[in-house]
């Protein structure tokens, strides 16, 4: 978890323009990269958001809506970068609005449906160290307008990360109850984990050009705060493989994502265009 | 009104200090340290703007506002452009906005915690709380409620000798 991690550069960092006019064949895997980050933070922001009204305490409440919209902002960003990169005079709104499930690249990790409170802060969690994990990459990346966006999202980060972490340990090593939910939640979410550092040629490709880290890169930090976290809660790391569940960067989502969707996109299906 | 001379950076700074920030109207855009430059562009006047939180939905509304009361003293032509780099710190809130913010009832940062928030973790492991002041009686024993408050800048606190909750404006 420590926020002072730095990896050296690769080259110094240059503007995507730039990269692309030496590299023009990195646009359609750098679109594809910028869609995996938006959509993951767009879809598990839409998640925590289902909460807002429901939380089980006032201040959940609001910490639950104050993360959401932590995420809806970084994916605003991301993938207010990818319809530049994309070139197609689409918006980050077009991106989220008019895709179809199977145009969505987000992990499945944050399709999952909330289930209950400890399932919902087990997968922020699982989540954070991940996503703290690579933020701190990012902030070396080759493409500056990546790094930019990373160094802004890291701090909010650092803070979704502390806090999560906190409450995984305290309702983990709470009562016997709270034990028994967060121990269910781990081992539910567990198979999904492992698609975060799952590599495959378009992240192969980026990664190259050090513009996105390879994700099995960063397995080891993410592992390592979770073993650590888990074994503050007194919770068991679960048994058996914990990449069976993938397919979302590709494209192969759960029928979770369709509700989803459908109620996320509703008002810009039925009336495309509309603005408040 | 449309004014016949260009007014110089000082001058569009000092009414950019006349525009309050809609959820602390207390303060204004130039306290908070987020107006980031100001400059021309043939007869365009330029204000780069960063955000607090990313996804602050005040942002939006701060723009707005910037570019009415640019408008309203007399410049034809202004455009607020959003810079993220580098990012927005609490350190750049000034002096002035620190008293302002105590005045209102709000904590300002505790200085020299920017960029550790006051990791839940040290104090798990036995380290110490960022010791905030109590902004209405001065008491620094005060216990964080929540992490989160009433705007995404603002944890929620409570103060041990006067009993009365208030909000910290958190450091990033």
């Amino acid at each position: 978890m420590s926020a002072d991690a730095t990896i050296a550069p690769l080259a110094p960092a240059r503007p995507v323009d730039d990269l692309l006019a030496a590299a023009p064949e990195l646009r359609a895997p750098l679109v594809t990269g910028l869609c995996r980050l938006g959509d993951a933070t767009l879809i598990l922001g839409h998640r925590v958001s289902e909460w807002c009204g429901h939380g089980p305490a006032l201040e959940e409440d609001i910490a639950l809506a104050n993360t959401a919209l932590d995420l809806i902002g970084h994916t605003q960003m991301w993938l207010g970068l990818a319809a530049q990169v994309e070139g197609r005079g689409r918006s980050a709104d077009d991106l989220a609005y008019h895709r179809d499930a199977m145009h969505f690249r987000n992990p499945l990790l944050v399709e999952v449906p909330n289930g209950d409170i400890g399932r919902t802060l087990m997968r922020l969690f699982l989540f954070d160290a991940w996503h703290h994990a690579l933020l701190e990459r990012l902030v070396s990346s080759s493409a500056t307008e990546i790094a930019e966006i990373a160094a802004k999202a890291l701090k909010e980060v650092h803070y979704h990360l502390d806090r999560s972490s906190d409450l995984v340990v305290r309702l983990g090593d709470g009562s016997e109850e709270s034990h028994a939910r967060m121990q269910a939640a781990l081992d539910l979410l567990w198979p999904y984990t492992g698609e975060l550092c799952f590599g495959d040629d378009t992240d192969a490709a980026l990664a190259e050009a050090g513009i996105l880290p390879e994700p099995g890169d960063l397995r080891s930090a993410w592992d390592a705060t979770v073993r650590e976290t888990l074994a503050e809660a007194t919770l068991a790391v679960p048994e058996g493989r914990n990449d069976v569940q993938r397919g979302g960067r590709q494209g192969r989502h759960t029928e979770h994502l369709g509700y989803l969707l459908a109620e996320m996109q509703f008002l810009q299906r039925a009336y495309p265009g509309a603005e408040w | 009104m449309v004014i016949e001379t260009r007014p110089d950076a000082a001058t569009v700074r000092d009414w950019l200090a006349e525009v309050p920030d809609p959820e602390i109207p207390v303060i204004s855009v130039t306290d908070l340290g987020i107006v980031r430059d100001v400059g021309w562009e043939d007869d365009t006047l330029v204000v780069g703007v960063t955000p607090t939180y990313s996804g602050c939905p005040a942002v939006a509304v701060i723009e707005l506002e910037i570019d009415a009361h640019l408008r309203a003293k007399g410049v034809e032509s202004v455009r607020v452009e959003r810079r993220l780099s580098p990012p927005w710190s609490t350190d750049w809130l000034t002096e002035e906005a620190r008293e302002k913010l105590r005045g209102y009832g709000i904590a300002p940062p505790v200085d020299g915690t920017a960029g550790d928030v006051g990791s839940l973790r040290a104090v798990r492991m036995g380290g110490a709380e960022v010791a905030v002041a109590c902004p209405r009686c001065a008491s620094t024993k005060t216990q964080m409620v929540s992490r989160h408050g009433s705007t995404p800048c603002k944890a929620a606190y409570r103060c041990g000798d006067c009993l009365e909750p208030f909000d910290y404006f958190k450091c990033i």
